[in-house]
């Protein structure tokens, strides 16, 4: 464990787009030296598609005047969140980062939030990250501190839990209930994954959950 | 811009993850990755499997159309996507990814509508003689059944109508599920009906009685074709008697094809249009086109059938009509367009920038955090 919020410190040269559409529709762009550049948001679970745009187009306009870098890298939070908003985020995400050239890193929206809770001054002891899963499910992760890379070190991997047990499972444990993920905290997340070398999730979105789908079965009588 | 512009097109409206690239009319590339594999053991297709799929595949799909386009994202004019109708979940992963590449390259952005993507396909078709106006046209697939007006690609297209239940590639599917056989049940149901009489079973042709015509006299309804399938099937069973499944099949299709090209060409007669464009995948079944085919010349109409990687969903119809669109001098959308699931045909394009005024109000709904 490190402390505080900053680990090995440094992560110098990355200039990250961060994308995240696990809640609201968040976008953020940290400069070479770590700083935010520009983090705007919408809040909400509608509406993602219609954000997203303008969301971009802000942040990129916000760039150049304070940080002349090119971007190097596009950050995608990929959740867990409700799938029809998630996907717009992490779908434009991958397609700035096309149009750009520079690869994107996959970061679980947890991540972020947790990582943003540590550097507001982060609770010694295990904390949990709370996000509302619909169809009275929270999804929940356990952090407790940074990793040696700096990043937030989960010691309970993301679970669906019935809003009803929450507090039966959690007990004592101390819980933020996240409503908005920032844009900017994504990137930080990938700045520290990317100078670590590291891959913190895979390219499939954190679903939680199979697809509604049901194989049919014999077709039914439709006679008398 | 330029009288070719170069169009990057986006199509995620049902199953197909669909990158297209034209330069003006030319198509240079029509990349179709498909998720249907993963429906059919659904026996049709599954939304939320379909919007799945269709992330996945974005970025090798465009990576693919660039490729053999043989040109890069920079060179683009613009970048173009289907806004509706067809699943909003689905839609939105198109929407997603165009405005991201639009705003990553600084390029205007077309939203465009679906069904007007169909009619566009038709003026990609390597060296065919230009589309004529007006012409009427029929669209038939697995998500849709609408047959239109086409005065103008660009600014006139009317609605006469549509099916008010299943589509006809959807009963397809059903009456195959019912024979089972596998999805999905357009080649399923060909295949079925060689050596089968087609007069065998008359079956229902739907909104076709006298009483129907006045109100649905250009709609379209296959659900009762399918239960009277299904009925015709359990009377037979009960009796002790074969199915004739080859009878069947080819019964039922043809009273889809029937249906379609009666209503079709009725239209062509009551609005004095010579002229009949089809398209959609189910235009994909032999049947449908030899009968077309045959009824329109005796009726004087010439028509027109895209070739079949253009008539099924496809990006480069969305770029063809965005194509068309900016050579017509029409504005880019604004960035505020969403995902509409029953975008009407007379919107063929969605949030074209009028003024600006619209777009400061939306932007001013993005707090600073
Ligand atoms: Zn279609």
């Amino acid at each position: 464990m490190q402390g505080p919020a900053e680990g090995r410190g440094g992560y110098p040269g990355r200039v990250i787009l961060g994308v995240d559409t696990s809640l609201g529709s968040a976008v953020g762009l940290i400069g070479r030296d770590g700083r935010t550049v520009a983090d705007v948001a919408r809040e909400g679970h509608l509406g993602h598609a219609e954000a997203i745009g303008f969301l971009l187009e802000q942040v990129i306009a916000a760039a150049p005047a304070s940080d002349p870098d090119p971007l190097t890298h596009v950050a995608a939070g990929m959740g867990p969140g409700p799938f029809t908003g998630l996907r717009i985020g992490i779908a434009a995400a991958r397609a700035f980062a096309l149009g750009r050239g520079v690869p994107v890193i996959a970061v679980p929206s947890h991540h972020a939030a947790a990582l943003a809770i540590i550097e507001a001054g982060a609770p010694a002891e295990p904390f949990a990250i709370l996000t509302d899963a619909r169809r009275r499910e929270t999804a929940v992760t356990v952090y407790e501190g940074i990793d040696v890379d700096g990043i937030p070190h989960a010691v309970v991997d993301t679970v669906l839990v019935p809003q009803a047990d929450v507090d039966r499972k959690l007990g004592a444990l101390r819980r933020f209930e996240v409503a908005a993920i920032s844009g900017a905290a994504v990137a930080r997340v990938a700045r520290r994954a990317v100078a670590a070398g590291r891959t913190l999730t895979g390219s499939e979105p954190l679903y939680l959950r199979p697809p509604d789908a049901r194989v049919p079965a014999a077709p039914k009588r439709v006679g008398p | 811009m330029t009288d070719q512009p170069l169009v990057l097109g986006i199509e995620t409206s049902c199953d197909e993850t669909g990158i297209g690239i034209v330069r003006g009319r030319t198509l240079l590339s029509n990349t179709i990755a498909s998720s249907m594999d993963e429906h059919a053991r659904y026996g049709g297709v599954v939304p939320e499997v379909a919007a799945r799929a269709h992330l996945e595949e974005m970025q090798p799909a465009i990576e693919r159309a660039l490729a053999e386009a043989q040109v890069r994202l920079e060179d683009l004019d613009a970048v173009a996507v289907t806004s509706g109708p067809g699943l909003a979940g689905a839609l939105m992963v198109g929407i997603g990814a165009a405005k991201g590449l639009a705003v990553s390259l600084g390029k205007p952005l077309y939203a465009v509508n679906h069904l007007v993507g169909h009619i566009a396909a038709d003026i990609l078709t390597p060296d065919s003689v230009p589309l004529e106006y007006p012409t009427i046209a029929l669209l038939v697939s697995g998500g849709h059944t609408s047959l239109l007006h086409v005065r103008d690609l660009t600014t006139d297209v009317e609605l006469l109508g549509e099916t008010v239940d299943d589509a006809a590639g959807e009963a397809f599917d059903k009456v195959a599920r019912i024979l089972g056989l596998p999805y999905p049940g357009g080649p399923e149901i060909d295949r079925a009906a060689v050596g089968g009489d087609p007069a065998a079973i008359r079956f229902p042709r739907g909104l076709s009685r006298a009483s129907d015509l006045d109100r649905h006299r250009y709609d379209f309804s296959f659900s009762g074709l399918k239960t009277a399938v299904a009925r015709w099937i359990e009377r037979e069973e009960a009796a002790g008697n074969p199915i004739p499944v080859a009878d069947v099949a080819a019964s039922f299709r043809e009273a889809v094809v029937d249906v379609l090209v009666t209503k079709a060409l009725a239209a062509c007669a009551d609005r004095g249009v010579p002229r009949l464009l089809l398209g959609g995948g189910v235009i994909a079944n032999r049947r449908l086109r030899e009968v077309a085919l045959a009824r329109a010349a005796e009726a004087g109409v010439t028509v027109r059938i895209p070739p079949l990687p253009l008539c099924t969903d496809n990006g480069a119809m969305i770029a063809g009509l965005a194509a068309e669109l900016i050579v017509s001098g029409r504005r880019p959308s604004t960035l505020a367009f969403g995902a509409d699931s029953t975008l009407p045909v007379t919107e063929i394009q969605v949030a074209e920038d009028s003024s600006g005024a619209e777009d400061a109000l939306v932007r001013a709904g993005a707090e600073v955090g």
